[in-house]
């Protein structure tokens, strides 16, 4: 079963973090996606730019509005993704326990839903 | 009555002197009333039924005398009126009340009943219950904590853990799971199943004080309560005695481990003057205890560890040939990877790093420790020490990767990082 573990951080306490502090966190994450591989569990993953990059779309057709930035503003945005490959839900939970995302933000498990055949 | 009043509103001293007395019966009065039914979930509905009944008199009216008489009372005419109300039949009303019978005298005093608590340890632990349901299943069984907050002390999703807590007892009910001391044959390796679940409750509340929930916190001194329940309840047995020993041998260096400054300590590098010298006093008093039994057992093997390691405050040294030894047999007994790593440790610590490594190796061809986060630990400081830096650099990586708490994490960035003689 594929899980899709969301990576929930404020961008504005990440942007503010020292050149040293933003090195160990892409060191962790790196060291996070080496594990995921090596333990067969990885699917795919990104980080993502700062919702500041971000459009949105919205209703379709002649209707379609093009907006900038995300929705809402949250405390907490997206900043990344894994796709990962676990057994049950418990074995995707202990995946998304060791996400450094947890340390200073949320890290949301998502069972990836089957598309109608 | 208002709900204002302040004396009924959750948190007053009024309510919570009656929270404290309900709480402190919850165990045995829920083996009293599921020992004579089989019922684990109706036992637990009654009593909540109870409790709120309580909770909303008591905190006014002043806490009775015989608090658990008054609870016991509450919760077995709840049971009787749910049984006549499921099958009006007088017979079922008769047979349950015949049940609760006798021995539920109304009024009586709890402590003068027998303690059930460690037969319905013994139903929780059952090998026809699902190992993994074990530990939450007694946790709340005899200590009433919710499925919430037991989904939270062993990070679960609630849903999954309540539904997990409503199979075992549905299992327990209708496959009539004996709620009854073993026989001596059998107990010893039941008993182990009851003191297995103890420790599993005990490690992962221990496992990762960062994200420290009061859920996770409290789940090792309710371990450490559960313990000490079982070795008054089973004094002649030696192993209840290695657990609680063992147990507060890691407890006694919760603080040097963990400082409130933040920060992750190996036990090699802690100070021994951060260890709480009384905790340890009592579990070598208990290891002793446990000795004259002369039945030596897996936890009493790991509390002897932990006795090694706790030498260290007046010696100043660590007996590692002493370790290797233990571990042997503990090894022997367990054949867990766990085990099996931590001896090559020791190991390495007598003759060493390249040693230690072989054995390393040797563990991972079985394949079962890709991703057991302290064995690349392990595997990456004896790399370093052999001075192959970018093996090192691997297996921390890997060690990095599958690390949960963050202070470990860190720890082993900072460690990847470090300089060393080659």
């Amino acid at each position: 079963m594929q899980y899709a573990l969301l990576i929930y951080g404020n961008e504005k306490a990440a942007a503010s973090m020292t050149p040293e502090a933003g090195q160990r966190m892409w060191a962790a994450f790196g060291a996070y996606t080496t594990a995921l591989k090596e333990s067969g569990a990885y699917v795919t993953g990104a980080p993502l730019q700062a919702t500041s990059t971000s459009t949105s779309i919205h209703g379709g057709g002649s209707g379609a509005t093009v907006l900038d930035g995300p929705f809402a503003e949250t405390k907490e945005q997206l900043g990344g993704f894994y796709l990962i490959e676990a057994p049950d839900l418990d074995a995707a939970i202990k995946w998304a326990r060791r996400c450094p995302g947890t340390e200073s933000g949320t890290v949301e498990v998502r069972p990836v839903a089957a598309m109608p055949a | 009555m208002t709900q204002s009043d302040p004396d009924r509103r959750t948190g007053s001293p009024a309510w919570r002197a009656a929270e404290c007395a309900a709480r402190e019966s919850y165990g045995k009065l829920l083996a009293l009333l599921a020992v004579r039914t089989n019922d684990v979930a109706a036992a637990e509905d009654a009593l909540a039924d109870a409790f709120a009944s309580a909770l909303a008199h008591w905190p006014v009216a002043g806490v009775p005398n015989s608090p658990d008489a008054w609870l016991l009372t509450a919760a077995r005419r709840r049971l009787v009126d749910d049984a006549r109300h499921r099958q009006s039949a007088d017979r079922v009303h008769d047979a349950v009340a015949a049940e609760l019978g006798p021995a539920i005298v109304e009024g009586a005093d709890v402590s003068d009943m027998p303690d059930h608590r460690l037969a319905l340890m013994f139903a929780c632990t059952h090998p026809a219950i699902d190992a993994e349901s074990r530990a939450p299943l007694m946790l709340q069984a005899v200590l009433g904590f919710d499925a919430r907050r037991i989904a939270a002390a062993f990070i679960q999703s609630p849903a999954a853990m309540a539904q997990r807590l409503v199979r075992a007892k549905r299992k327990i009910r209708d496959a009539r799971i004996s709620m009854e001391i073993p026989e001596l044959s059998e107990l010893p390796d039941r008993l182990d199943a009851v003191l297995d679940a103890i420790y599993v409750a005990y490690t992962d509340g221990w496992g990762n004080p960062q994200d420290a929930t009061m859920e996770r916190q409290g789940l090792t001194a309710e371990a450490i309560r559960l313990a000490r329940l079982v070795a008054d309840l089973a004094p002649r047995e030696p192993e209840p005695l290695g657990l609680l020993a063992l147990l507060l041998y890691v407890d006694a260096r919760r603080t040097a481990h963990r400082p409130a400054t933040g920060g992750y300590i190996p036990l090699t590098e802690q100070d021994p003057a951060a260890w709480d010298d009384s905790l340890i006093d009592e579990a070598e008093r208990l290891l002793d205890r446990a000795a004259l039994a002369r039945t030596i057992g897996r936890f009493q093997l790991e509390a002897a560890i932990q006795s090694v390691h706790a030498a260290r405050r007046r010696s100043g040294v660590t007996d590692w040939a002493a370790l290797v030894m233990l571990y042997d047999a503990l090894w022997r007994r367990t054949g867990s990877d766990v085990v099996a790593t931590n001896r090559a440790v020791a190991r390495a610590a007598v003759d060493g790093p390249a040693t230690g490594l072989a054995d390393l190796d040797a563990i991972r061809a079985a394949g079962r420790v890709e991703s057991y986060q302290p064995f690349w630990a392990a595997r990456a400081e004896m790399l370093a020490r052999l001075g192959d830096r970018t093996a090192a650099a691997e297996a921390y990586q890997r060690a990095i990767g599958l690390a949960a708490d963050p202070e470990v994490r860190r720890f082993l960035l900072d460690r990847s990082q470090m300089p060393r003689p080659s």
